[in-house]
């Protein structure tokens, strides 16, 4: 991973795979700029397609290939599909949802740009020094990323497997809770809403 | 330059192939179900055997209009076919069919990774056909299509994993190279959940709940006419052509064969994957179709399971034999 600086690097040199990064970066931009802007819900879903298939073709330009893949089929082939599926089943006029806005528009660009300001700060300073030899062997192959996920990152990763999995139980609870008030009789519409989220 | 020839040649033929295999099944479909069900139709056109009749279906399918809903969303019902249809294309760049560094479109790390993840976005296609025709049958298949994708990608991403442990490569090459003819038996499991569960993910019977006809007329398709609705057909046959060929290369050995497998052992693959086809086609004229609360049963019930019980025959023989 972290190949040491020892020739001088520049930034933004013009080979042509940092030409085609740029270029695919402005486009995942822009899609992710229509994604949250279109006043089209299925569209906006669309839309996510594309952003995260340019994010996907990033990971593949760094020479992470494993990365991308589980990208595609993480985020285009599930995430996407359960979202379109959520939106079918509910509500999905062809043509605007004008009820679809929650009037939170200033209230989202501050925490987006709040955020996205911390990540980039974040990575940047982490990462300003660290080199990718694209010419080099690749450096994100299956092998590379499985040794340094389960030698140095192990920790992290049971962590998380254990709030996915606390995520799992928590739905199944909800789920079931919905389903016994519902059984016990009279299912009272009107504190709907709230049990209605829990059900999905 | 010659890496430049080599790399347009290797997608020109493997462009040939998707061409012509997707073809050569939907032929063979309508011979197998015609033989089967004792059907005349198809043994008619053209004389002997019924020869022509694909070359009839495709003249049929290039007169008719193209027609475009009044209420559809224009764009994205226009993009579906193609979203349907070239993920497979981009499967079979990486499927090998023998042994040599010549005999694969293009080796990939993580190949396995990649075939399952472009397979998943074919069904794309299907679920913005079924939103943007403006048709409530439609929309019922583009539901379908969800619910039967998220059902049964788990137990094939599984098996495939347990393949992948067997081996201890995701390359798709290496794990035909590591193949013992014992993992047959071994891996057996595995091979029949992960075929049932492509099946499922091509919506071929008896997984077709999401396109029945006589129900909600071919779901997703209904408003799609002339071309366009061949390229879903020509998607489906595709289907069927990459989902046979990996399961040739993960289960059944791919090149390998009893003998001849050193200068022959594309013809093995061919083989292979021609007689899995076949079985294809026979399930769609035996089986009626399952209905949709015993699909996702099948699946969570059933595949699941038997998936996971696979990965952990998988561990236990490979820590064992190690």
């Amino acid at each position: 991973m972290s190949l040491a600086a020892t020739a001088p690097y520049g930034f933004l040199s013009p080979t042509g795979v940092e030409i085609a990064f740029l270029l695919v970066g402005l486009v995942t931009l822009g899609a992710a700029l229509i994604t949250v802007t279109t006043r089209q819900l299925v569209h906006a879903a669309l839309w996510l397609v594309v952003t995260l298939g340019g994010l996907a073709v990033e990971y593949l330009l760094l020479t992470a290939e494993f990365i991308a893949w589980v990208q595609v089929l993480i985020y285009v082939g599930s995430v996407v599909v359960l979202l379109l599926f959520g939106l079918m089943l509910t509500r999905a006029p062809i043509g605007h949802s004008p009820d679809a806005d929650s009037g939170n528009r200033p209230a989202a660009l501050v925490v987006a740009v709040g955020s996205a300001g911390a990540l980039v700060w974040v990575v940047t300073d982490a990462f300003r020094a660290t080199w990718i030899d694209l010419d080099g062997p690749a450096a994100g192959t299956t092998g590379v990323t499985g040794e340094s996920l389960f030698r140095h990152w192990v920790l992290p990763f049971e962590a998380l497997s254990v709030l996915l999995l606390a995520a799992l139980v928590g739905a199944i609870v909800l789920s079931r809770k919905a389903k016994a008030e519902q059984a016990a009789g009279t299912p009272s519409l009107a504190k709907a809403p709230g049990d209605k989220e829990g059900a999905r | 330059m010659n890496d430049v020839l080599d790399v347009a040649l290797r997608l020109v033929v493997v462009f040939l192939v998707f061409l012509t295999l997707p073809l050569v099944i939907g032929q063979t479909e309508h011979k197998v179900m015609a033989h089967m069900q004792g059907r005349l139709g198809p043994m008619y056109a053209g004389g002997f055997h019924g020869w022509a009749q694909l070359v009839a279906d495709g003249v049929k399918f290039a007169q008719k209009e193209d027609v475009v809903p009044a209420g559809a969303d224009r764009r994205v019902f226009q993009l579906a076919p193609a979203v349907a249809l070239l993920p497979y294309l981009l499967v079979l760049l990486a499927i090998p069919i023998g042994p040599s560094a010549g005999a694969v479109g293009q080796v990939l790390d993580a190949g396995i990774f990649f075939v399952l993840a472009v397979m998943g976005v074919g069904v794309l296609g299907s679920l913005m056909a079924g939103w943007a025709s403006a048709n409530k049958f439609s929309l019922l298949g583009g539901l379908r299509t969800a619910a039967q994708l998220l059902a049964y990608e788990l137990p094939m991403l599984l098996a495939a994993a347990s393949v992948a442990m067997a081996a201890g490569t995701v390359s798709l090459p290496g794990i035909v190279g590591a193949f013992h003819w014992w993992w047959l038996p071994w891996q057996l499991i595995g091979a029949v959940v992960f075929f049932v569960a492509g099946l499922a993910e091509l919506q071929r019977p008896p997984f077709d709940m999401p396109v029945a006809d006589s129900e909600i007329i071919f779901g997703a398709y209904t408003e799609y006419t002339g071309l366009r609705f061949a390229l879903f057909l020509l998607a489906e046959y595709a289907g069927i052509v990459v989902l046979c060929g990996l399961t040739t290369v993960l289960f059944l050995g791919g090149w390998h064969g009893p003998w001849g497998a050193d200068g022959l052992g594309w013809v093995w693959t061919l083989v292979k994957t021609a007689i899995l086809a076949f079985l294809v086609i026979w399930l769609r004229v035996t089986y009626p179709r399952l209905r949709e609360d015993q699909l996702q049963k099948l699946s969570w019930t059933l595949l699941v399971p038997l998936a996971l019980a696979q990965i952990a025959l998988t561990g236990v023989v490979k820590v064992v034999t190690a």
